[in-house]
């Protein structure tokens, strides 16, 4: 494998960024479209915060709604698509500096990688 | 109010917002939160979570065109991720310890503060070029174009610089916003980075240090898909064309 240049990696990984915004906001769209196939129904209030009881949660659940073309679902599939662009975004990074033989650097981006599957995983549960 | 009168209003202000947010250099999240809360009476919880879905979309959709300038600087950027996601993880996790009052004046002193920083624009010139072991060990320096040719410069003040970025990320997580002024406060301030070098790096980082309080915020359920959906929407359309106007001007 040749190294790369930095230029060449961000220019991968913008690249990237655009595909999973482009693709994520198609997905909203289209979920959007669906959510609004009863336009007359009154909207829900959101003056009062529920904490979701019946929750998002779980990639699996999401997965199975937007197959079933749930409104709801495929807009958080979407959703769940574009937090999901900058993890990919480092886990490039990490690539990157692998092919550039940086160890420093590919440590730091898995410090980096670590903390956001974390977060990920506490929300994806 | 029908559920196609709300969603059509919340996208015609979010569209507003993205632009207002792309011409001014605020960003669009620090301009929608206050719209929802004020003009539509969401809950502030709603509104951060909707906000952060549009910071990521509206960040990382702008990478592309500042890469293509060549400015941003990849390392010191994951870097200072480092502090600026586990900030992150804070700034999601005391959202639901603080009360919404005290997060709402938070978020006022946030806003001044960025109208404040964007209207000063840039502050220096000269570049400071020396060189610390700390920024020489991590490879925190690069080469900036100037009217005489490419110049080096090197991080200063990494500690400081770094403790502002966690900071910066705790904001982020706390308020629902990108915090893209704190970001650049640390890296053109206090860290002595060329400014326009610590614009678009910041705006690297702020889809990575939002993702990180993005999981939380989707298990606490403050990202609602009626309400996410017209804002990111919006905020993406509205951006789009606001630095499309902005760089023709």
């Amino acid at each position: 494998m040749r190294t790369i240049t930095d230029k060449e990696m961000e220019l991968s990984i913008a690249g990237m960024l655009r595909f999973g915004v482009s693709l994520s906001a198609v997905l909203v769209f289209v979920g959007g479209v669906l959510y609004l196939r009863h336009p007359w129904l009154t909207a829900p209030t959101y003056g009062r915060f529920v904490a979701e009881s019946e929750p998002l949660r779980g990639i699996a659940a999401v997965l199975r709604g937007a197959l079933h073309l749930d409104a709801k679902s495929v807009i958080e599939l979407g959703i769940l698509l574009l937090i999901a662009t900058p993890i990919v975004r480092v886990a490039f990074c990490i690539v990157g500096f692998a092919r550039q033989k940086d160890r420093l650097y590919v440590l730091i981006s898995t410090a980096v990688f670590a903390i956001l599957i974390y977060s990920f995983i506490q929300g994806g549960r | 109010m029908s559920v196609l009168l709300f969603t059509t209003l919340i996208f015609e202000t979010s569209l507003f917002a993205g632009l207002l947010g792309a011409l001014t250099g605020l960003g669009g999240g620090v301009v929608i939160v206050p719209a929802l809360v004020l003009l539509f009476k969401v809950d502030l919880r709603y509104a951060i979570g909707a906000s952060l879905v549009t910071v990521i979309a509206t960040s990382s959709g702008a990478a592309a065109a500042y890469v293509k300038e060549g400015l941003s600087n990849i390392r010191i950027g994951m870097f200072l991720e480092v502090a600026t996601t586990l900030g992150a993880l804070l700034g999601a996790y005391l959202t639901a310890k603080i009360s919404s009052h005290f997060i709402a004046i938070l978020f006022g002193a946030v806003l001044l503060y960025s109208a404040y920083a964007s209207f000063r624009g840039r502050t220096r010139d000269k570049l400071i070029t020396k060189e610390t072991p700390l920024a020489t060990s991590l490879q925190l320096s690069g080469t900036y174009p100037t009217p005489d040719g490419p110049e080096r410069y090197h991080a200063q003040h990494v500690p400081l610089g770094f403790g502002i970025m966690f900071g910066a990320g705790t904001l982020s997580g706390l308020l629902g916003i990108g915090s893209g002024a704190v970001k650049v406060l640390a890296m053109d301030q206090a860290m002595g980075l060329p400014f326009k070098v610590s614009t678009t790096t910041s705006n690297f980082m702020i889809g990575v240090t939002a993702a990180a309080s993005a999981g939380i915020y989707l298990a606490r359920g403050y990202i609602d898909a009626g309400i996410a959906m017209p804002v990111m929407l919006g905020v993406l359309m509205g951006s789009m064309i606001g630095s499309k106007l902005a760089l023709q001007r």
